[in-house]
């Protein structure tokens, strides 16, 4: 049992994955990219816990905290995931509007 | 483990598999909101304040404004969003 | 490929992905048995040294600062290639543009100024409790869309223009490399402190943290506000193109 939240990070990237190769439109493909990273989140945080103590807030005195670190790698990772999600989602803005679908396969197939 | 750790795990595992099946972008947004806050809880259960908080923007802030302009510059191009066999 | 064998192909590796990772994450100590020393060392030097009570702000803008740093320019970098991307689409239609509800005004401007004071605290407070630039540049980029909720796209443009925004947004990235550089020049290192550290648990702490933060904070609302121009500027039809069948101004 205690393997369990392990086991949910490694779930949630392969259903992530399965997502990916699935999927039959860019912005259902953009929004399981996400769900993958969010499976890497929380293999972070599962890391960094420690059974009996709390969040690494001193106040008012000092007390047993789990890891600082992993907190800081992926709270920045979450905000700037959004923009780079943005970034996917014009790039395929830009496919729709070349090639009038927003399939994977359709767009694939289009020349000129 | 006690069990509001097990309970909040499986949780976050129905959403992910929720998120990935629905195939409509417009309703994943929604359900990928719902999972944002699934994920808040387990942030919450895992001792990290600062990451759920940046959960809890970001999922009902930000990715709902940058899924819904992305989905109606689509639209309003006059083409659909999902393909024809509805799924 | 067609659908089907990109299907049977991905039920292979994934099942031999998936294999390879549950022995990978086996290996991994019990969960909950954290014994590695980065952590252990950080939350007890992290409030003597800069007097900060929260030790994750203190990582994010002190003792991971050149990480944070990346980000930063990550966040920009997208938002550049995010303009570049996006131009003006000629076959797009206009549409109606009217607020015509009284409760959505009403409780929109009451949401509007809640979350623009809740974003300047969580900002603000982000060394002393949990918070920071990143979760209150998203809060406070959340109330100004309300604008755009309450008032329509043209309320909102005149509140926030496109290139002042842009120039903000470019503001707080480059003022956090320049808060670098005078830490480099007063202190030795780049992204070092040079402000008095002051008393743990109030605003006054962390010595230079503070401005970091709060460039930091400009720069991710700033940066949201400009994504949510971009992808709508092609609505924007300019004053001597105006006319009654392009929809209500």
């Amino acid at each position: 049992m205690s393997f369990l939240p392990y086991a949910l990070a490694g779930w949630i990237f392969v259903v992530g994955l399965y997502g990916v190769v699935s999927s039959r439109n860019l912005i259902h493909l953009a929004l399981c990219l996400t769900v993958m990273q969010s499976g890497t989140y929380v293999l972070l945080l599962a890391i960094g816990y420690r059974n009996g103590t709390t969040a690494p807030i001193f106040r008012p005195s000092r007390h047993p905290a789990v890891d600082p670190v992993v907190q800081a790698l992926t709270l920045t990772d979450i905000v700037v995931s959004v923009t780079v999600i943005a970034l996917i989602l014009a790039l395929a803005l830009g496919a729709h509007k070349e090639s009038g679908s927003v399939n994977p396969e359709e767009i694939a197939d289009f020349t000129g | 483990m006690i069990p509001l750790q097990v309970v909040s795990i499986v949780l976050v595992g129905a959403g992910a598999l929720a998120v990935v099946l629905q195939r409509d972008p417009l309703r994943q947004a929604i359900v990928n909101s719902v999972y944002a806050l699934l994920l808040v809880v387990l942030f919450m259960i895992y001792q990290a304040p600062d990451v759920a908080l940046s959960m809890l923007v970001v999922g009902s802030i930000a990715y709902p404004l940058v899924l819904m302009v992305a989905i109606m510059r689509v639209r309003d191009r006059g083409e659909e969003t999902t393909d024809r066999t509805g799924r | 490929m067609t659908p089907r064998a990109r299907m049977v192909g991905f039920l292979f590796a994934g099942a031999g992905f998936a294999a390879l990772m549950f022995w990978g994450l086996v290996g991994l100590p019990d969960f909950g048995h954290y014994h590695w020393p980065y952590g252990n060392a950080l939350n007890a030097i992290a409030t003597p040294e800069r007097h900060t009570t929260n030790v994750v702000g203190a990582t994010v803008f002190d003792y991971r600062g050149l990480d944070t740093l990346g980000e930063e320019f990550i966040l920009f970098a997208s938002v550049v290639g995010v303009a570049l991307l996006l131009r003006k689409d000629d076959q797009a239609r206009v549409p109606p543009d009217v607020v015509r509800s009284d409760p959505i005004r009403a409780l929109g401007v009451l949401g509007v100024l809640l979350l623009f004071v809740l974003g300047l605290w969580v900002v603000a407070f982000g060394i002393v409790t949990p918070g920071g630039g990143f979760q209150g540049g998203v809060a406070l980029a959340g109330a100004f869309l309300l604008v755009y909720v309450v008032g329509g796209y043209r309320q909102y443009h005149e509140l926030l223009p496109h290139s002042p925004l842009e120039m903000t947004e470019a503001a707080g990235a480059g003022a956090f490399a320049v808060l670098g550089f005078v830490g480099l020049a007063y202190a030795g290192a780049y992204l070092g402190n040079f402000l008095g550290i002051g008393n743990a648990g109030s605003l006054y702490s962390g010595g230079s943290i503070p401005l970091l933060n709060w460039a930091t904070g400009i720069e991710v609302c700033a940066a949201l506000l400009v994504l949510f121009s971009e992808f709508l500027k092609v609505y924007m039809v300019p004053a001597a193109e105006w006319t009654p069948e392009k929809g209500p101004r």
